[in-house]
C-alpha cells in the first residue's frame, strides 16, 4: 500500500480507523483520499484497506 | 463609460492583463478571518475578485492585531462586520456576503453554496478538519486549506501543494508536536498569500500548484 507516496507493506486486515490509529494520527483532525476519493468520516470504521490502495492522509495542525 | 466602472478599471489596472473578467465573475468563500482569511481576503478584494462570502463567529480582540487584517479602530466588533467595511474602503465595487456564525458539520453545505472555491482559515485543527471533509464529501468545491505557519522557522519552507484533487494545502508540513509556539505577522501572511495566489490561479482556469 501507498500512504503519502511512501510503500508499506500492509500483513493482516485492517480498517482505515484502526490503521490511523496504529499511526499515531488524531483522527478528529484529518482528511482521507483513498485511490482518488474522499474517505467520509462515518466510514473510517469499515472502511477496509487492501495492499493495492493508495493512501493520501492530511494531518492538520492548528494556526490561522 | 459611467464613473463607476471607470474607478473599477482603474484600481485593476496595474493587475495582470487578459483575466479581469475570470476575476470579476469570481465568488470566493474565506472560512475563519483570522491571520489568514483576514489577510486572504484582503489581496482577493484588492485585484477585484468580485463576490466574497466572509465566514467568522467571533469579535477582533486585542491579541488579533500582531497579524491580522483589524487595527485598534476595529476592536469588539465581529470580524465579518470589521472586515467588510475595510474591503468597501479598498475596493467598493465587490459583493460582499457575511455570516456570523461557526461552522458545524449540519450546516457547512448550506452556508457555502454558491461558492466553488473555498479558503480553510481556521484556527483549530478539529475544525479544519470538520469543513475540509464536510465540503470535500459533497464534492464538487475546491478547498485551499492551510496548516502550518506557526513560529520564527524559514519562510521558504511554507509551500502549497495539491493533496487531494481538490484540496490544496498551504503551509510549511510541521508535525502536530510543533503547535502553539506562537504566531507571527510574516509567516502567516506568506501562508495566506498562498493561499490567495492559489485561489487566483483557480480562478484563472489554472489547477497545477
Amino acid at each position: 500500500m501507498y500512504v503519502n507516496g511512501q510503500q508499506i507493506i500492509l500483513t493482516d486486515e485492517i480498517s482505515l480507523q484502526e490503521f490511523l490509529q496504529k499511526e499515531g494520527y488524531d483522527t478528529q483532525k484529518v482528511a482521507v483520499e483513498k485511490n482518488g476519493g474522499i474517505v467520509p468520516k462515518t466510514l473510517f470504521h469499515e472502511e477496509k484497506l487492501a495492499d493495492s490502495d493508495k493512501l493520501e492522509i492530511v494531518s492538520f495542525v492548528g494556526g490561522g | 463609460m459611467m464613473q463607476k466602472e471607470k474607478r473599477y478599471d482603474e484600481i485593476v489596472s496595474r493587475n495582470v492583463p487578459g483575466i479581469q473578467d475570470k476575476l470579476s465573475n469570481g465568488k470566493v468563500a474565506v472560512a475563519g478571518l483570522g491571520g489568514l482569511g483576514s489577510n486572504i481576503a484582503v489581496m482577493l478584494a484588492r485585484v477585484g475578485v468580485g463576490n466574497l462570502l466572509l465566514v467568522d463567529f467571533d469579535k477582533v480582540e486585542p491579541g488579533n492585531l500582531n497579524r491580522q487584517h483589524y487595527n485598534t479602530a476595529h476592536l469588539g466588533m465581529y470580524k465579518t462586520d470589521a472586515l467588510k467595511k475595510q474591503i468597501e474602503l479598498i475596493n467598493p465595487y465587490i459583493r460582499i456576503e457575511t455570516h456570523a456564525l461557526k461552522i458545524t458539520e449540519e450546516n457547512a453545505a448550506e452556508v457555502f453554496e454558491g461558492y466553488p472555491i473555498i479558503c480553510e482559515a481556521f484556527d483549530n485543527a478539529e475544525n479544519k478538519a470538520l469543513l475540509v471533509n464536510a465540503l470535500l464529501e459533497e464534492g464538487r468545491k475546491k478547498i485551499v486549506a492551510a496548516s502550518g505557519m506557526n513560529g520564527l522557522g524559514s519562510a521558504n519552507k511554507i509551500r502549497t501543494k495539491r493533496k487531494f484533487r481538490n484540496l490544496y494545502l498551504c503551509g510549511d508540513s510541521a508535525a502536530p508536536a510543533e503547535e502553539g509556539i506562537g504566531f507571527m505577522a510574516p509567516r502567516v501572511i506568506v501562508c495566506a498569500g498562498h493561499q490567495a495566489n492559489m485561489v487566483l490561479r483557480l480562478l484563472t482556469g489554472e489547477e497545477e500548484v
